[in-house]
């Protein structure tokens, strides 16, 4: 609707000597998509170009950006396996770790009760050492004992002779006889 | 002829040139042919050449673009159409290219014209009737055939599969081609009312702002159905070209 006053002005510019060729050119400009005196030259222009195209993607670009894709995505698969394998590695060094750890902590046990069990003997037989000594002199105390207490017996007798003879001598005034004190002593201790 | 929406699909000869009797000027659409495929193969190459293991953008959109069609073709054709990726890649990069190149004010859109998507949608038909019949022989023919259908009704689901086949280039091109039409004319249109408009005063200033919303909302438009165009010819390419590998239903 708008468009109308712009042609209308147009068409007035334009002079009347032209309006037949206008006509032609109208005619021949109907619509241009369905003008088919250019479809020649633009099946045979399409077909230079398109053709060209098509023969430069296929041999020249697509083969290089599959070149590339595949690479990356080669690169990409050998980096993972290369992660995964280090990644084993590390696995494994911290199993070899983890084992050793263990190992040095029996050995450390072990270790330990060695000490343990020697350090008990060494104190079992230094005390029966000194128990046998303790003994030993323990017996030979005694055995002093026993000496002195024979000796002392033996004084016990002569004493008590010398006693009983001298109460004697005091209570009657006599004098008693050596045989018979020493007898009645004998008695007297059974 | 400032406002005619139809101007812009004029094609005038550049280069006259003559060759038996048939008239292969170098007009201004095969000046856009030409700036189509040399701008694409540029850009292919270029962004390329550093074969970079990790991408700047630009590699990355071309490869981008690669794996979007070799996905959308390995979906629709399996593996075995793999065959035709030079060639669903090529009219894909083409339409699409053409169609953004259209997008520039003044350039010459080479997909509005009904001859150029009516040859490259004839170029997928045929690939499809060439490589089926030395691929397949006459069993390319049981594509017309559906199995599983009754006798009875057989004959009609024939001559529908026969006619659905047909009728496959002339809806490839005209959906191209009238998408591409109707975008640039009312675009046209709608800039031609910025200008009357404003021709006519304070006022029609004033009115003028509507249709330069809309001109701007249908440029942004404009540019999706560029790229969706190109996008539903390449997937319906697949499609077709799925039926060469596959015969079968």
């Amino acid at each position: 609707m708008f468009v109308a006053p712009a042609y209308a002005q147009e068409s007035t510019s334009s002079s009347e000597l032209q309006t037949e060729l206008e006509i032609d050119v109208h005619e021949e400009t109907a619509f241009p998509p369905f003008d088919s005196s250019t479809y020649v030259s633009q099946l045979v222009w399409l077909a230079i170009t398109f053709g060209l195209f098509y023969l430069f993607l296929k041999k020249v670009v697509l083969p290089r950006i599959e070149g590339i894709l595949e690479v990356r995505s080669s690169r990409i698969s050998q980096d993972l396996d290369q992660a995964a394998r280090l990644k084993e590695e590390a696995d494994a060094s911290v199993a070899a770790y983890e084992q050793e750890l263990a190992d040095a902590r029996a050995k450390a046990t072990i270790i330990g009760q060695q000490a343990r069990d020697g350090a008990k003997a060494e104190a079992e037989a230094q005390r029966k050492q000194v128990e046998a000594t303790l003994d030993s002199r323990l017996v030979e105390a005694e055995a002093r004992i026993a000496l002195i207490k024979d000796a002392a017996m033996r004084d016990v007798d002569q004493i008590a002779e010398e006693t009983a003879d001298l109460i004697v001598q005091e209570l009657v005034g006599v004098k008693a006889e050596k045989a018979a004190v020493s007898a009645a002593v004998k008695a007297a201790r059974g | 002829m400032a406002n005619d929406p139809i101007h812009q699909f004029q094609i005038s000869k550049l280069i006259p040139l003559e060759v038996g009797g048939y008239d292969l000027s170098f007009t201004n659409a095969s000046l856009f042919m030409v700036a189509t495929v040399v701008v694409t193969s540029a850009f292919l190459y270029l962004t390329t050449s550093s074969r970079s293991l990790v991408p700047s953008r630009l590699q990355s959109v071309s490869e981008m673009s690669y794996e979007f069609v070799a996905n959308m073709l390995r979906d629709a054709a399996g593996t075995a159409g793999m065959r035709f990726f030079p060639l669903v890649f090529s009219l894909f990069m083409f339409v699409l290219m053409a169609n953004m190149l259209g997008m520039f004010p003044y350039f010459f859109t080479v997909t509005s014209q009904i001859i150029v998507t009516f040859a490259l949608a004839v170029l997928v038909v045929g690939t499809v009737l060439v490589y089926g019949f030395y691929k397949h022989g006459f069993k390319f023919l049981k594509l017309f055939v559906p199995s599983g259908v009754p006798m009875a009704v057989l004959p009609m689901v024939v001559v529908i599969e026969l006619i659905s086949f047909l009728s496959r280039p002339i809806s490839l091109s005209v959906r191209l081609f009238a998408n591409m039409l109707a975008g640039h004319i009312t675009l046209k249109v709608f800039a031609g009312f910025i200008v009357s408009l404003s021709s006519l005063g304070a006022l029609g200033v004033a009115g003028a702002i509507l249709p330069l919303i809309m001109t701007v909302a249908i440029t942004g438009l404009e540019f999706l159905v560029s790229f969706l165009q190109a996008y539903v010819f390449a997937v319906l390419a697949c499609m077709y070209l799925n039926d060469a590998v596959h015969p079968g239903h």
